[in-house]
C-alpha cells in the first residue's frame, strides 16, 4: 500500500513539474476551465434555489384564480360572477380581488396595487413594499402622490413599510383601501380584477375548473398547480438568455476538450517517447496523464463551484443582476436561501471533470503505444 | 516541499472549503426557515400568485396571470423587447384553455 501510494506521489511530482514547464498555457487553461464551471454552477445554483423558494412560498397561493377574458385580454369581473361560482358544488369560499398596476412616471417604476381581503389600510393610508420605500426614500408618515384616472392628484400617507424579509414577494406592492383603489382607477363598485376561490376537496379542483368554464365560458381558471408549475419551469434551459449562456459554455468546453483530444503537441509526444525509452510502462504514462487531467479538472471544478456559491448566495448574483433587472427601476433586494441539489452538482461534475480527464488520456494512450523511437523521431 | 504534497494540500483546502459551503448552506436553510415562512404567510394572507422578480412588464411581473397574447403585447409578430421576457419561460399549459 505504502509503495503504491509512494509511486502515485512520484508520478504526481513528475506530472506537476511537467505542467509547470508549460506554466502560461496551463494556467490560462485552469482559468478558463474555472470560469466555465463558475458560469454553469452559478446558473444552476440560482435557478434551483429560486425554483425551490417559489415552490415553498407559493404553497399559500389561491387554489384557483378565475379571470374574465374579452377579446383575448383580461377584463374586469362583475359581481354576479362571484354569485354564480359560489353556487358550484365543492366551492367553499369565493372572493373578488381588486388589484392592478400603477406606473409612477416620477420614478419610471411599475407598482402593483392590491386591496387586501382582510386588514386593509384605512382610506387615505397605504402600506408599501421595501423596494418602493427604498427607491422613493419613503418612511411611515410620508405622503405619496398618485395621479388618479381623471388626472386629479391623490395623496396617500404611508402607514407601514412591509418587512424587507418578504421583499421577494412584496417589493413593488402597495396595499390600499378598497375605497381609494376604486377612486384611483375610476372603477365601479361591484367590479373586480379577478376571483379567487377555495375548493373543499383539493382533488376536485380540476372538476371545479371545468364547471366554472361551462358555467361562465368567457372565463379562464388558473389552478394553483399551474402557478407552481410555471415557477418550476422558470429559467427553463430553453428560455432565451439561459440557452445562450449554456450553449456558449458547452461550446467553449467542447473546443477545450477537442483541443486536448485531437492530439498532443510535438513536445508532449517527445516527452512520452523519452519516458518510454527510459523504461516507463504504457500504464505509467497513462497514469501520469490521468493525474494531469485530474489535477486541472478537479482544481477547476472545486474552485468554480466555490466561486459560484459565493456569487449566488453571498453577492445575490451580482454579475447576472443587469440582465435580471432589465429595464425595471424597481428590483427586489433579496438573498436566496441556499437550496442546493446534490444531483445537479454531480451532473456538473460528470459533465466537466470526466470528459476532460478522458480527453487527456486518449491521445496519450495513442502516443504511448507507438514505438518510442518513432515518436521521438517524428 | 514536494509538489505532490502541495497538490494534495491545495485539493484538501478546496475540498474543506466546499464542505464548509455545504455546511453553511444547511445552516442557512435552517436559519432561513422563519423568513420563508414569513413570505409564505404574506402570500396566503394577500392571496398573491407570483414572485416579485421582474417589475418591468405586466407579463413578467405576474407570469402566471398573463394574457395569452402577453409576450407580444401589441400584436402577435412584435418582437420581445423586455430583457426579462427572454429569461422567463411562458406559463405552463398556455393555450390549453
Amino acid at each position: 500500500m505504502g509503495n503504491w501510494f509512494e509511486r502515485q506521489r512520484n508520478i504526481i511530482d513528475f506530472t506537476l513539474s511537467s505542467l509547470f514547464r508549460r506554466k502560461g498555457k496551463n494556467l490560462s487553461l485552469l482559468l478558463v476551465y474555472t470560469l466555465l464551471v463558475f458560469l454553469l454552477a452559478s446558473v444552476m445554483f440560482f435557478t434551483h434555489a429560486l425554483r425551490k423558494e417559489a415552490s415553498l412560498v407559493l404553497q399559500g397561493a389561491p387554489e384557483m384564480v378565475v379571470q374574465r377574458m374579452a377579446a383575448g385580454r383580461h377584463e374586469l369581473v362583475p359581481g354576479r360572477y362571484l354569485k354564480a361560482i359560489s353556487g358550484i358544488r365543492g366551492v367553499s369560499a369565493v372572493r373578488g380581488r381588486l388589484w392592478g398596476y400603477y406606473y409612477d412616471a416620477f420614478m419610471s417604476a411599475n407598482y402593483t396595487l392590491l386591496v387586501p381581503g382582510s386588514d386593509a389600510p384605512a382610506p387615505g393610508y397605504i402600506s408599501i413594499g421595501s423596494g418602493i420605500a427604498r427607491s422613493r426614500l419613503a418612511a411611515p408618515g410620508d405622503l405619496i402622490s398618485f395621479r388618479s384616472y381623471d388626472g386629479e392628484p391623490m395623496v396617500l400617507m404611508v402607514q407601514e413599510v412591509l418587512s424587507s424579509g418578504s421583499e421577494l414577494v412584496s417589493s413593488d406592492l402597495i396595499l390600499i383601501s378598497e375605497q381609494d383603489f376604486l377612486k384611483l382607477f375610476g372603477m365601479s363598485p361591484g367590479m373586480f380584477t379577478d376571483i379567487v376561490l377555495t375548493v373543499r376537496n383539493s382533488k376536485e379542483v380540476a372538476t371545479v375548473a371545468g364547471k366554472v368554464l361551462t358555467l361562465l365560458p368567457d372565463t379562464r381558471p388558473i389552478m394553483k398547480s399551474e402557478i407552481l408549475r410555471t415557477y418550476d419551469t422558470i429559467f427553463d434551459w430553453r428560455s432565451g438568455i439561459i440557452v445562450v449562456i449554456l450553449s456558449s459554455a458547452v461550446l467553449a468546453f467542447i473546443i477545450f476538450a477537442w483541443d486536448k483530444a485531437s492530439g498532443l503537441s510535438a513536445e508532449e509526444r517527445k516527452e512520452i517517447g523519452i519516458l518510454k525509452a527510459i523504461g516507463w510502462e504504457t500504464s505509467d504514462v497513462l497514469l501520469m496523464k490521468f493525474w494531469e487531467g485530474a489535477a486541472v479538472s478537479l482544481t477547476s471544478f472545486l474552485a468554480g463551484v466555490l466561486l459560484a456559491y459565493v456569487h449566488v448566495f453571498f453577492t445575490s448574483v451580482m454579475l447576472f443582476e443587469p440582465v435580471l433587472k432589465g429595464w425595471s427601476t424597481l428590483y427586489p433586494s433579496f438573498r436566496l436561501v441556499p437550496f442546493i441539489s446534490p444531483y445537479q452538482v454531480a451532473t456538473l461534475f460528470f459533465l466537466t471533470v470526466v470528459p476532460y480527464t478522458v480527453a487527456t488520456i486518449v491521445p496519450s494512450w495513442r502516443a504511448a503505444t507507438i514505438d518510442p523511437d518513432s515518436v521521438m523521431r517524428s | 516541499m514536494r509538489k505532490s504534497t502541495l497538490f494534495f494540500l491545495s485539493l484538501g483546502i478546496l475540498a474543506a472549503l466546499a464542505a464548509a459551503a455545504w455546511t453553511h448552506a444547511a445552516y442557512q436553510r435552517e436559519q432561513g426557515h422563519a423568513a420563508l415562512q414569513e413570505r409564505a404567510d404574506l402570500v396566503k394572507q394577500l392571496d398573491l400568485t407570483d414572485l416579485c422578480l421582474f417589475t418591468e412588464a405586466r407579463y413578467t411581473r405576474h407570469p402566471t396571470q398573463a394574457d395569452w397574447h402577453a409576450p407580444f403585447q401589441d400584436h402577435p409578430m412584435s418582437l420581445e423587447h423586455f430583457p426579462s421576457g427572454s429569461i422567463l419561460a411562458p406559463r405552463k399549459g398556455i393555450g390549453d384553455r
